[in-house]
Parts: C-alpha cells; structure tokens; sequence
C-alpha cells in the first residue's frame, strides 16, 4: 500500500504551522515558489529557529568589538588600524556523503563570508571529528576530507593553519568538519552585506548556477541520517544535494572582489551560500530596509531546463553578489573581465512599499524577465529574519546521574602505565603536512602546537608590528558528561593555548554541534552549553562575534555526543621573536605552572578523560570551572611569553599546556619533538599521570630562582617537577620509556592506524 | 637597485611572497601581469608559486601559453635572469625553458615541510653566492614536486653543473634528489622549495637569503655566465 504523496510544503520542510505562518504574511495562499523561498530560508541551518532564542544569553561586548554576531563575520579592531575578521562554520552533513566535495566547499564558503565584510582570508583551520579508525570507512571519510581541504585551501591561496583531529565512535556515521577563517583589512575598509539606493544594480559575480546544491540547507544540514547502518543507506538519494568546489574560481572570485572593494566600485557585497540566491538577495534588501527585483532569466545556467525554484536555490558555489550604481557598471565589467570572473546584473534595488499599516516593507520579487511576470512576491525580512522560534522541550537525559556516578577516578591502570602513555601519542603531522600553512610570510607558529601564531600582516594592510594567535578546541568527553561545565572547560583550555605562544585572547567564536533538537536530551544538551560557554566568556572577559549551530547530527537516532567547538582570536602587541615551544635544553628545570589539583572534591578526576575512553570508561565527573584561578595562571604564562615574544632575554626555555591526555602526555610530547628525555619525581598518584583540567602548563626554564620568584610575586602556584636529560622520559617509578620509543610512537601512531586497514 | 618583475597569471598565489622577499634585500618587485608581452627595463623575472590556471590538464601546462611566455624566453635567451618557484619551475619546464618534468610526490600527498637543500653546483644565477656542499633549510609546498628526466638529460645536467640544489633527505622521489636545475648558461634557474618562505628566522629559516642575495647578484661572481 502506498501512502499519499505529502503535501509540498512537508516536502520542502515547513511545518503545517509554518505555513500558516506564511498566508499570515502574505495575507494569501503562498504559491510553490514563495513556498520553496520559505522552504529553505526558515530551514534550521539558515534560521537558527531552534537555538536562536538561547544564544541571546552570550556576551558579545566589547570596547575592541566592532562586528558581532549575525553579520557574514565577526569583526575586531586589532590594533594598528587594522581589523580582523574571523568566523566558523560546520560542513558536516555533506563530508559524510562526499568527503572531497564537502569538506573543499567548507572552505570556499567560509572564505567568502570573510572577503565579504572587505578582508583578505589570511588563515584557515578545521577541526574534525571521525570515528576510530579500526573502521575502513573511517579510513575513506579522514582521507577525503583532509584531500579535499588540501586540494581546495592551497589552490585558493590561503594557508590552514591548525586544526583538531579526535576520533570517536559517535562520530562514526556522522563525522564533523568544521572550518574557522581569519581575515584581515584595513579597518576603515569595512564592508557590510547591505543593500542600498533605490536604482542601484545586483550583479551577480562568478560561477554559472547550476542543480548542485539544491536544498543543501533544509535536506541535508536540516535533518539527521536515517540509516541504521550509516553507511549504505548514507544517503544516494541526498548525494546531488553536495556542492561541487572549483577553487580556480574561486581564487580569481577573492581577488576581483578584494580590487573592487580597494577601488570603492561597490555599495556593498554578500557572498553566496546555503540558499544560494534567494538568501543573498533577501538579507541585502531586509539590512538595507529596501526591496529588490531579481529577473530569475538573466542568471547564467549551466544546466538546461532549470526551473525558477531551482535557481533561486542552489547553491552553486564560488558566486557573490554585488550590489553597484549604474554609473559603476563600466568599471565593474572591466575589471571582473581582467579577473575572468562572469559579472551579471540580475536584479534592481527597488524602493520599498507601504503595507495596508503604514509600514513600510522592502519586497523581494522575482520576475521572469526585469518586466516581465512576478513568479514570487515575499517581504525581504520575513524570509530573512523572521522565521519562528522555538523553544523547544528540554531535559536532562534519564541516564546521566547513572553515568555520572560510573566513575573512573579510582580506578587502578590496567597494564602498564608506560604502554598507556604510549597509547595516547599521536602526531597528527600526516594530516598538517598536506596543507600550506606558510603562505603570506606570515606563519610564526604553526599546525601542530598549542595555538597557531601569525604575523599581523597582509598584501594592502598597514604596517603592524603585532601577532594574532588562533586555537580551535573542544572536549566532547567532558560535555558528554556536563555540557555546561564541559563546554566553560574548553573555553578556558583555548585561552590557555593562546597563552603559550603569548597571546592575550580577543574574541571567541563557536560552532555548536549537536545532535536531533527535536529530542529533549539534545536541547537540553545544546542550552546548558551555551550557558557554560556564556559564564566562561563572562569570567574571562572574552565577547562572541560569531558562531554557527550545527543540529541534527544523528544517524540511526543516536546523537552524536555533544560538541561544541570553541575558535579563539587572540593578539600578541610585539611579535619579533618566535616563542619558545615545546624546544626544552639539556638541563633545564621543569616546572608545573598552576593549580596542582582540579577544583571539586577529586584531585585527580579522570572522568572523561582520553585515558579513560580509551579504556571503554566513559562515565565520570568533570572538574569544576574556576574563573579566577585559571585566569591568573594563564595571564601569568601569557605574560612570560609575550615578553619573550617582544625580543627580551628570559629563562623561560620552553611551554606546553597541559590538554587532552594530561600531564605525562605534555611531557611526553615535548620529550618527542626535542628527543631530550626528562627525569620527572614521583607524582602523587597515578590519576595525575592523566588527568585533564586546564589552568596548568609544563614549563622549563634555565633559572628556577628567578622563575619561581616571579611567580610568587603573581601568586601562581609552581611545582619543580624535574630536569630535562637523559635518553628517556622517566616519571618516578611509575613512566619509564626511551626517548626513541616515545618518538617513534607518536610519529606513527597516525599513519600506522591509517595503513592497518588496506 | 634591480627591478624585478613577478609575473602573476589567475591563480598565482605566492607573488606577493616573492615580492616582499626581493623587497626585503632592497630591491624594487613589480607585477606584470600574464598577458603582458614585454620586459623591457627589467633586470630579473621571477615566477612564482601558486596555481596557474588552476593547475588545469597539470601543473604549468596551460601557463606556457600566456602571452607573457614568449617574452620570457626572449628574456632568457638574451642572459636576462629567470627564476621559477614552485609552480614557477613547472611552468618553465613545460615550456621548454628548463629540461625534464615534475610528476606527483611519490607519496602521492601535498607536502609543506622544511627541507634541508645541499649547493651541488654554483654555476647558476640562484647559487653563485653560495659554497659548494652548504647545507640550507627551505620549505617545500608541492604536491607535483618530483623531478625526472632521461638517462641522458640527467648526466648532461650533471656534467654541466645545471643541477644547482639536491635534497639531503628526498621528500618527495625526485630523481637523484634534484630540488632545482639551470639551463646550460645558468641564468634560468627552477626548484621547487620556496626560499622566499625562508628569509627571516621569525618564520623558522633565513637561509633563503642565500638563494636571493644570489639571484639579486648581492653576492657572487657577477660573470658566473662565462664558465
């Protein structure tokens, strides 16, 4: 038996409640293309209507602050008369069907929200997320996606820069690729996506438009997999819904747009992406409180037959839209033509009109032909921003308390401690290694290091003799047990990483990844994190100037473990040394910098912990957040090294904060990368081996006296933890493992995981 | 001072790079855009790395054809210096302007890494103020970066000096570890690391300082031409 076909508007994702939204709007029956406009602007992924009314609670003030969220980017004053752009999105859904597509048109589509706002894109980093790699699917997702960001980022001429890589088995049938970039421009060159003065022309710029892409935002990134099994069923049918990247076009797309906006030719600019035309189109006209007439004709296909939704829709990738006066055209076309970029008006601003209240309300209308039939006639702002709210039902999952009590604190290593260290190495330079992280003269510190450091200079940009430092971080095992003190966690680690190469952070964006919002758990999830992330950013006077919430990440009705990433901005004022890294000298003291002990009742507490996923435990407490504590030791280290930074002798010899695998993980890495080994004393118990909670760095320094005096004086707590020396990492009685052992481990843990499945 | 043009097709993307690193040493970098079809008053050519023409059908094969092209080789065949980074060395060589060719990395991945280059020959326009067997540390950023050639290209090179940089560890399975290679006068010169990502110890080397003080001719013998 057959059911009946479901009426359009289910089928293009709106809710029987949504569409009687819409005839309220309208004041008529919406007919199928206005309901295809709505379809995929009131999507979750372009709407934010389940997260939106929550996000309200995070800060995003500040005195440097001068673009904040909502806008194609964050912007900051950085100094110098230069500002820096900075945003993070999620391209989840389309790398797990296409892995090489995807994760390339992430990058392309964060570029363009960077050179929209009038920045040249000057870094890029991506986090990503697959499940182990005992799986070969997994094998197929990581190489894709790392082919497809190299292919894509180095062609287009922007170096990547950093990055994360975490594997778990909750990101097995829904891997997360998320990708951060960085801009900057002159300060006074800003430019918003708004379009003004009645008469002025949209030109379209770059690629044809074609049937790639259609409905990206409301089938793909709007929904969960349904596939029990992930893979098979992993979706064909969702496959044509993958944008294709070219990043040739691209590249000469950034470098017309950055000359027209040098040469004053445009009012203003917005780039293209998820809902394609129907989104630039409407977001110009409802900022600029206009209407705007787009002839659906004089687009350029490359495809026949393509019908108005369809055009309206895709999301064709490498195209902007421009918004110019007449008088402009000449020079506009002249200089697209150098570039071999197509140029094409396909739309007037229009004045807007007056609704039966006396309202005035921009009209976006799309006509077959500049005077020919209106085929949609919708506010602007209705598509853009007035999509409903939800605030849907939350609660905390049933299970938690069970899990939360399931602790592995106390548990006793199994095996050696040695072989557990081991198991916990790895180097993710196979992956970094593919990518061009030098372009532009500029990188000081890059992939693979606690924060990635960049000189504070570009092609057209002021002289500046500062340094802006980037880190992306999440703990997905923390926020798996309390997303809100999981989620302040990683706020504070990020800091913490920016502390190392010297930077005092700026300016935080975050891309939230989360599961179905439908389920209670997932909601519940989503806003006790954004409560986390509010009170870290609070504590350490941090604004958000952007994000991008990423829903629906299920396959088979599992959720993926709650994932927000944090992107941190941060600014070194005199960048003219290179800080001192992981490079520790024979005979250097090693120090631990910071609280000794987590906040809460645990010493030590291992729950959510690598040491303990590892091990199948994945239940525990997390440590408490502690604005204060933390803040002071960061601002101590970050202190330190900024001044090694700005060319004055120290002591201080090397840095390393302490993250993901814990203290003896720190000390192993930096014996790995120097091939010094260290003799370490006995540590109180064996859970601080591996216990993770931020606030805490392994320092080394040529002056213990000196050092530990100035630390007093900030009242940073130090532990002299040992001396470097020696052909092996030696913790008491517990680590002993040779310096070759240690290196060779984590060189290859990657690649070996990588080639064992042929 | 020199000037030095930097040629820019769609695509390029280290003329900027290049620019600053002539720029640096005191001389004047300016862009000449592909479709260009003179050099008149320039003392050097650069081309530099990126993706000309989006590295369409391969690397430097639709390059060749830009107008620009034919005035290098005219440049070149009059002494004048040429100096291809990268992309620039791919593009040379599909033009015939350097001999062999560069396939894909035997890894068969993009590599950007540091890389120690050893001076195997000084009779060039990118090494004359180099010391034979000098050890320099420059990045490489390629993923079609493995240079071949015959049998008996290889041992013409090698006879005559024109294999000018060798890789003490091969990255990428270029033959013999050749990194870079001069025509037969020496004044047109190819490699694939970027010494110009290697001028400041900032950004981890200053050793390809010694690759452009050589190509500016700040040092070494200004008559290396006449061996």
């Amino acid at each position: 038996m057959r059911s009946a076909p479901q009426p359009l508007h289910r089928a293009l994702g709106l809710t029987d409640t949504e569409l009687d939204i819409i005839r309220d709007v309208l004041g008529r029956e919406p007919n199928s293309l206005e309901l295809a406009l709505y379809g995929v602007m009131w999507s979750e992924h372009c709407s934010y209507k389940s997260s939106r009314m929550h996000l309200r609670r995070l800060p995003t003030h500040g005195a440097h602050v001068l673009v904040g969220p909502g806008e194609n980017a964050g912007v900051i004053d950085a100094g110098d008369g230069i500002a820096v752009a900075i945003r993070i999105e999620s391209h989840n859904h389309p790398s797990a069907i296409e892995p090489y597509q995807g994760a390339a048109t992430g990058v392309g589509g964060i570029l363009r929200d960077v050179f929209t706002m009038g920045a040249r894109p000057l870094a890029v980093m991506d986090p990503l997320f697959f499940g182990e790699l005992t799986d070969a699917r997994q094998r197929w997702l990581v190489e894709g996606v790392v082919s497809g960001i190299s292919g894509y980022g180095n062609s287009v001429g922007v170096p990547t820069i950093g990055g994360e890589l975490t594997f778990d088995d909750c990101y097995s049938s829904n891997p997360l690729v998320n990708v951060l970039c960085c801009g900057a421009l002159p300060t006074e060159r800003l430019v918003l996506g708004v379009a003004s003065g009645v008469g002025n022309l949209a030109v379209l710029l770059g690629s044809s438009t074609g049937r790639d892409g259609i409905g990206g935002v409301s089938v793909l990134a709007s929904a969960g997999f349904q596939g029990s099994d992930g893979a098979v069923s992993l979706d064909d049918a969702k496959r044509p819904s993958v944008q294709v990247g070219d990043p040739y076009e691209e590249k000469r797309l950034i470098e017309a747009c950055l000359e027209l906006l040098d040469e004053r030719l445009v009012v203003g600019i917005q780039d293209l992406g998820g809902a394609g035309i129907v989104c630039a189109t409407c977001e110009t006209a409802a900022r600029g409180g206009v209407g705007m007439d787009v002839d659906v004709t004089a687009i350029p296909l490359r495809e026949e037959g393509m019908q108005p939704y369809e055009i309206m829709t895709s999301e064709s990738q490498e195209r902007m839209l421009a918004i110019i006066t007449p008088e402009n055209w000449d020079l506009v076309a002249a200089l697209c033509a150098k570039w071999e970029v197509r140029a094409t008006v396909i739309g007037h601003v229009v004045e807007p009109v007056t609704d039966d209240q006396g309202r005035s309300v921009g009209m976006l209308r799309i006509r077959d032909g500049f005077d020919g039939e209106i085929l949609a006639q919708v506010p602007a702002s209705s598509l853009a921003d007035e999509a409903p709210l939800y605030d849907r039902p939350r609660r905390r999952p049933d299970d938690l308390d069970a899990i939360n009590a399931d602790d592995p604190t106390d548990d006793e290593p199994v095996g050696t401690p040695n072989d557990d260290l081991l198991g916990l190495l790895i180097d993710p330079a196979w992956v970094y290694r593919q990518y061009d992280s030098q372009l532009f003269l500029n990188t000081v510190v890059g992939p693979g290091s606690d924060a990635a450091l960049l000189r504070l200079a570009g092609p057209g940009l002021p002289i500046s003799e500062r340094g802006i430092a980037l880190s992306t971080d999440s703990n997905p095992r923390w926020c798996a047990l309390d997303p809100r003190a999981g989620t302040a966690l990683t706020v504070a680690e990020s800091v913490a990483n920016l502390a190392c190469v010297g930077a005092t952070a700026k300016a935080v964006v975050n891309c939230l990844n989360f599961g179905n919002p439908e389920h209670p758990e997932v909601m519940w999830q989503l806003t006790e994190s954004i409560e986390g992330m509010a009170l870290a950013c609070s504590a350490l006077d941090l604004p958000v100037v952007g994000g991008n919430v990423s829903l629906y990440n299920e396959s088979g009705g599992h959720d993926i473990d709650p994932t927000p990433v944090v992107g941190l901005l941060g600014v070194v004022d005199s960048l003219v040394a290179p800080p001192p890294g992981w490079q520790w000298c024979e005979g250097d003291a090693v120090v631990l910098v910071g609280t000794r002990h987590a906040s809460g009742p645990q010493k030590f507490p291992l729950g959510g912990t690598r040491w303990a996923t590892k091990r199948g435990r994945r239940g525990g407490r997390v440590p408490e957040f502690e604005g204060e504590v933390l803040a002071k030791a960061i601002a101590f280290v970050a202190r330190e090294i900024s001044q090694i930074c700005a060319g004055a002798a120290s002591d201080v010899t090397a840095v390393h904060d302490v993250g993901g695998g814990g203290l003896s993980v720190a000390l192993a890495e930096m014996v790995a990368v120097t091939g010094l080994g260290a003799q370490i004393i006995e540590l109180e118990h064996h859970g601080e081996l591996f216990a993770e909670f931020p606030g805490r760095f392994v320092m080394a320094t040529n002056d213990l006296v000196a050092f530990r005096a100035r630390a007093d004086e900030t009242g940073v707590p130090v532990v002299a933890l040992g001396i470097v020396g020696g052909d092996a990492l030696r913790i008491g009685e517990t680590i002993d493992v040779a310096v070759g052992e240690v290196s060779s481990r984590r060189r290859g843990a990657l690649e070996a995981s990588l080639a064992s499945l042929g | 001072m020199s000037r030095i043009g930097v040629v820019v097709f769609p695509g390029s993307n280290c003329e900027y790079d290049a620019a600053a690193a002539v720029e640096q040493l005191g001389d004047r970098a300016e862009f000449v855009w592909h479709t260009r079809t003179d050099l008149e008053g320039l003392d050097g050519v650069i081309l530099p790395g990126g993706f000309a023409h989006g590295d369409y059908l391969r690397p430097g094969a639709l390059a060749r054809f830009s107008p620009v092209m034919a005035a290098v080789e005219r440049f070149a065949q009059g002494g004048g210096s040429v100096l291809g980074i990268c992309n620039g060395f791919q593009v040379l060589v599909e033009a015939g302007l350097l001999a062999g060719a560069l396939q894909k990395n035997r890894g068969l991945t993009f590599l950007c890494q540091p890389t120690t280059l050893v001076v195997s020959s000084t009779s060039s326009i990118l090494t004359r103020g180099a010391t034979l067997g000098q050890e320099l540390v420059v990045p490489i950023n390629h993923f079609s970066g493995s240079y071949t050639c015959s049998d008996e290209t290889y041992n013409e090179l090698n006879r005559n000096g024109q294999i000018v940089l060798r890789y003490l560890e091969n990255p990428n399975g270029s033959r013999n570890d050749i990194a870079a290679v001069a025509n037969r006068l020496g004044n047109v010169v190819g490699l694939m690391p970027h010494p110009e990502r290697a001028m400041s110890t900032l950004l981890g080397s200053a050793d390809g300082r010694v690759l452009m003080e050589s190509f500016l001719g700040l040092t070494g013998a200004p008559s290396f031409l006449a061996h």
